[in-house]
């Protein structure tokens, strides 16, 4: 079951004009922020199918930048994002695309400083739910029927049993896991399926563990 | 996971075997999802109701979205209705007065609450804040309304969908329609069945309905839609609390909408290339308000 809370359905609270294209695309932007970890520079985003034709009516770019200054889907903020990242440093760039995807509310954002940069695509799936299915190349295999976290963390022993441990403290179980890594030693991530919600505490912990960069959730 | 209902009939069925109401059923499925205590979900649904309650409010009183395409047609009814002459009745105008009030603010990014979406965001509340002066419900009444509609919503999200871009309109205001439409059976004290009979009467009547909004704006024809959702509920309430019953059970009704939307060519779903949006005055409302530009870049 995608949707799981009666809050995904009378919910959320948010900035119009659209759940999809405002609200949706506001939290593909925040989850994106939140995995850079800071905010970023640059930001290019290339917009496929429905978010291609109608983005400049939803406001999913004001929405979109929105997310990269960490604003909320009911930050009043959000209707001034423009010029707040301009004041912010924040350069940003919209590129509709043609190429055919999967979902038709995609958005694939690049993002990046003079440190480093950081592709993410993600999809909005209705009434503001959101998936991200692909980060830096690697596709984020998700059911989308239980709660997900994504770990980013470097390539070391001891990775993904401490991880482990840390959920099974909490007493959460995971259903379904993913681990990858580009080369020997460099970037990977653990993609987490749980039966349980991981809450801020349980998050703060993973990211206290040594070597891990970047804990997110990436399905509610 | 564990569920309480994958469907409208277990829904039903559950309500009906234990003696509880709809609402009682969505809340404790959400108690054993979610694993928040009663008071913390309600006070959520609480605030969710202020929010709408504040939307209308704002909306009553006159707002224009930034296009110019929609805006104080909230005020033009509720004038009308107090000169006493209308037709359809006070309940059904007051109904889509505060339905259209709501999509105005959402059109003119005002802060709305989704209801399954946002372009659907009037239909739950403006129904609920018509049906309310009439049968003076508690603030938990209230609540509990916001529940039921979320109930039959969750087995439309999870079993079909809630999205205009994958299903069309019908997946919107249809789904908002339905789902308010069951959730006035409850208000009025009907059975968990009669909510479910509204429910079929209602998404019946809305299915096919295409998604062609002009300029890709929530504006035009979403707002007017709203307004039609709103009624459409009302009146299968009324059917249903009548002893009306649908001969197609509602969680087929469910299934037509879903594969119709799957069917649905892309032009109809959200993406501004057919319908209304490609009419000679739907063209012209584009070009009006986006020039030749449709790239739009930062610094």
């Amino acid at each position: 079951m995608k949707f799981k809370s009666v809050f995904d359905i009378i919910g959320p609270v948010m900035i119009g004009p659209s759940s999809s294209h405002t609200a949706g695309a506001a939290r593909i932007g925040r989850v994106a922020r939140d995995l850079f970890g800071r905010q970023p520079a640059w930001a290019k985003i290339h917009l496929y199918g429905s978010f291609a034709e109608t983005y400049k009516g939803h406001s999913t770019d004001v929405a979109i930048v929105g997310g990269l200054l960490d604003y909320d889907t009911f930050d009043e903020r959000i209707k001034t994002a423009f010029e707040e990242a301009e004041k912010l440093g924040m350069s940003y760039e919209f590129i509709p695309e043609t190429g055919n995807v999967d979902h038709p509310n995609t958005a694939r954002i690049v993002i990046g400083d003079e440190k480093s940069e950081m592709s993410m695509m993600g999809i909005s799936i209705g009434g503001g739910k959101i998936e991200i299915t692909e980060l830096n190349g690697f596709p984020l295999r998700l059911s989308g029927n239980h709660p997900a976290i994504l770990v980013v963390h470097d390539d070391r022993s001891g990775c993904i049993a401490n991880v482990a441990n840390c959920l099974y403290k909490y007493d959460i179980n995971i259903g379904h896991m993913e681990v990858s890594r580009k080369e020997r030693g460099d970037m990977a991530l653990m993609v987490i399926e749980v039966d349980q919600t991981v809450d801020v505490e349980v998050m703060g912990e993973l990211r206290e563990l040594p070597n891990i960069t970047q804990v997110t959730r990436i399905a509610d | 996971m564990d569920v309480l209902f994958r469907n409208v009939r277990e829904l039903v069925e559950r309500a009906e075997k234990e003696g509880k109401l709809i609402s009682e059923i969505m809340i404790e499925q959400e108690m054993l999802i979610t694993d928040r205590s009663r008071e913390d979900i309600m006070q959520q649904m609480d605030r969710n109701l202020t929010v709408m309650e504040e939307a209308v409010e704002k909306g009553l009183q006159g707002v224009h979205s930034v296009s110019g395409l929609t805006g104080g047609d909230a005020v033009l009814l509720q004038k009308y209705m107090q000169q006493g002459n209308s037709l359809s009745g006070d309940l059904l105008l007051d109904a889509v007065s505060k339905a259209v009030a709501t999509n105005e603010v959402n059109a003119a990014m005002g802060t709305i609450c989704a209801t399954p979406t946002a372009g659907s965001a009037g239909v739950v509340p403006g129904t609920l804040f018509a049906v309310k002066n009439k049968l003076n419900p508690t603030r938990e009444q209230m609540i509990r309304y916001l529940f039921t509609s979320g109930a039959f919503g969750f087995v439309v999200a999870n079993n079909a969908s809630i999205s205009g871009a994958a299903g069309g309109c019908q997946a919107e205001v249809g789904s908002a329609a339905a789902m308010a439409s069951a959730a006035i059976i409850e208000m009025a004290g009907g059975t968990p069945q009669q909510s479910s009979e509204a429910f079929a009467i209602t998404l019946k009547n809305m299915l096919g309905l295409v998604c062609d909004p002009v300029a890709g704006l929530v504006e035009v024809p979403c707002v007017k839609r709203n307004a039609m959702g709103a009624s459409n509920a009302v009146v299968a309430a009324d059917m249903a609390l009548a002893g009306v019953t649908s001969r197609i059970p509602c969680d087929e009704v469910i299934s037509a909408m879903f594969e119709i939307g799957q069917a649905m060519p892309s032009a109809f779903r959200e993406t501004a290339k057919g319908g209304l949006a490609a009419t000679p005055t739907g063209k012209w409302l584009e070009s009006k308000i986006f020039g030749g530009s449709v790239v739009g870049s930062g610094q």
